[in-house]
């Protein structure tokens, strides 16, 4: 048994952005493509967009999410927008 | 932003414009070693003034530049380029994905194996019948068999995942199931794209364009078949039948997709190679950035497009008004139904064009007589719509 | 009143469902072949 499963949703983890993955800043936020799955993601709000790129900073999700200065109910959404493409294998564990 | 307000829907963020494609078409060559009767870009002979190596490199560079994921790479026949395979290691090398579409007759193992070894790589086959009776009549001789051995050699060299890719016509619209076997035989995924009126389409779209009960039959089947069928979104005009089909569900023409024609020429996709729809050329100063950018043709697409007649219409928010190609080349008027419009609308507005003025484009490279007619025994189904009487049929 | 642990005690259905549809405004999943205009 591994300590913990990598894949399970940990805000309080470090995450960052899957080797394989591109992101392209755009007005609305920012396309995500994942050149093994082939998946293609949309971030619709530049906020995110910056929350993803800061990511690999060496902090961990909940650090990253403090800083961004979100409303309560923004945090929550974002928090399960970033559980999301953990899902899909756009950002994993460091 | 209010996460309680009611947001844009995605469509409504690529007005604003993308800062690139996201699918982007380029079809390197108008060269072909086939004559396909329904060839959307009337593919043949190859143009004196082609891309040069060089110029077709400054291409790749600049969708480096503008951090383009992936080209959609045809023809024509983009192998029958002898710096085909530089230009694709060219882009790779850069990180852009290469998915090429060929019709895999020159397929060999060694290619299969530079396919199988590179991650950046995706390979498309062209097939129009799921047996050689009604393959061979659109394609060619012998080009059911040619893309068998090229799925083989494919599958020999370990190659998983590639694309089988089919135009639903009327007369291979009954080989679904068909066409899924041979698909899972060789561990490849299926492509169901529809049949356009462009190019030499426009010459066959009278025998081969789907009835309104093929219409509903290929639907129903793409429901059942979910996501492990590919579509290209081009059946979103099926979506007013009732639940939608994966994908945007929207013309992507000029917004989220673009053709780059082997002579340079950006057109809003490669269903629409005519002059209406050409938005400048790559040889221009700005090269094809400022073409995505700023051309007026782009710009005026990326507004939003009236739905004319078809505001009264309870399903329009679900076809979008159909496909942009499919009015045009028929003579429709862009803000209206589609010709194979569900609700029938485009069928009753058919009736009163002048079939002599539709639109043809002068970009046509085919060879010889580009006029491959069907034997008759091979249209299978009673055809409702138009009558090929008074046409000489010959092959 | 939330439980941090993952997903193993329900939060109130409402919750969850604004939760849900808030993150789909916000992230959004596209096939790379489902858009028109490609062959």
């Amino acid at each position: 048994m591994t300590a913990h499963d990598d894949s399970i949703w940990d805000p309080a983890a470090k995450w960052g952005l899957h080797p394989m993955v591109a992101v392209r800043p755009e007005a609305f936020g920012a396309l995500v493509y994942h050149y093994d799955t082939r998946r293609l993601s949309f971030l619709k709000d530049p906020r995110l967009a910056s929350v993803v790129n800061e990511l690999d900073e060496g902090e961990s999700v909940n650090q990253v999410l403090d800083r961004a200065g979100l409303s309560l109910a923004d945090r929550q959404a974002f928090n399960r927008a970033l559980e999301m493409l953990s899902q899909t294998q756009m950002i994993v564990r460091r | 932003m209010a996460p309680e307000s009611t947001a844009p829907r995605l469509i409504d963020h690529f007005e604003r414009g993308l800062q690139a494609p996201i699918c982007l078409t380029w079809e390197l060559t108008y060269g072909c070693n086939l004559s396909c009767v329904h060839c959307l870009s009337s593919s043949g002979r190859r143009d004196p003034r082609e891309l040069t190596t060089d110029e077709a490199k400054a291409v790749i560079d600049e969708m480096n530049r503008l951090q383009v994921f992936y080209v959609n790479i045809g023809g024509g026949e983009p192998t029958i380029r002898p710096d085909f395979w530089e230009l694709v290691e060219y882009a790779v090398a850069q990180g852009i994905g290469v998915k090429f579409s060929t019709n895999g007759l020159q397929m060999t193992a060694a290619h299969a194996q530079r396919i199988k070894e590179s991650g950046y790589i995706d390979v498309q086959i062209s097939l129009d019948g799921a047996t050689p009776e009604i393959n061979d009549p659109i394609r060619g001789q012998g080009t059911f068999d040619g893309a068998i051995r090229a799925m083989e050699t494919l599958q020999a060299a370990g190659v998983a995942g590639f694309k089988i890719s089919v135009v639903v016509t009327r007369t291979n619209v009954g080989q679904l199931d068909a066409f899924k076997a041979i698909a899972d035989r060789y561990d490849a995924q299926l492509r169901l794209t529809r049949l356009r009126p462009s190019g030499r389409g426009a010459e066959v779209w009278n025998e081969l364009h789907l009835t309104s009960t093929d219409q509903r039959d290929l639907y129903a089947w793409l429901l059942a078949h979910g996501e492990e069928v590919l579509t290209g979104d081009s059946f979103f005009h099926l979506s007013a039948l009732g639940q939608s089909l994966p994908g945007l569900n929207l013309c992507g023409a000029g917004r989220v997709v673009c053709l780059i024609d082997p002579v340079g020429d950006v057109y809003a996709c490669p269903f629409t190679i005519h002059e209406s729809f050409k938005a400048g050329s790559v040889r221009e100063a700005g090269g094809f950035t400022q073409v995505w950018r700023s051309s007026d043709l782009f710009l005026e697409l990326r507004e939003p497009q009236s739905a004319g007649i078809c505001t009264k219409c309870s399903e329009f928010d679900a076809c979008r008004g159909g496909c942009m190609a499919a009015k045009f080349f028929t003579g429709l008027p862009l803000d209206g139904p589609d010709p194979e419009c569900v609700m029938g609308h485009g069928e009753a507005l058919l009736a009163s064009i002048d079939h002599t003025q539709t639109p043809r484009t002068d970009v046509d490279h085919s060879r010889g007589s580009s006029r491959r007619m069907l034997p008759l025994s091979v249209v299978s189904r009673a055809c409702d719509e138009s009558p090929v009487a008074g046409k000489a049929m010959a092959l | 009143m939330h439980n941090t642990e993952h997903s193993s005690a329900p939060l109130d259905e409402p919750e969850v469902e604004q939760e849900l549809a808030t993150a789909n405004l916000l992230v959004e999943d596209v096939s790379i072949d489902g858009m028109c205009g490609v062959y």
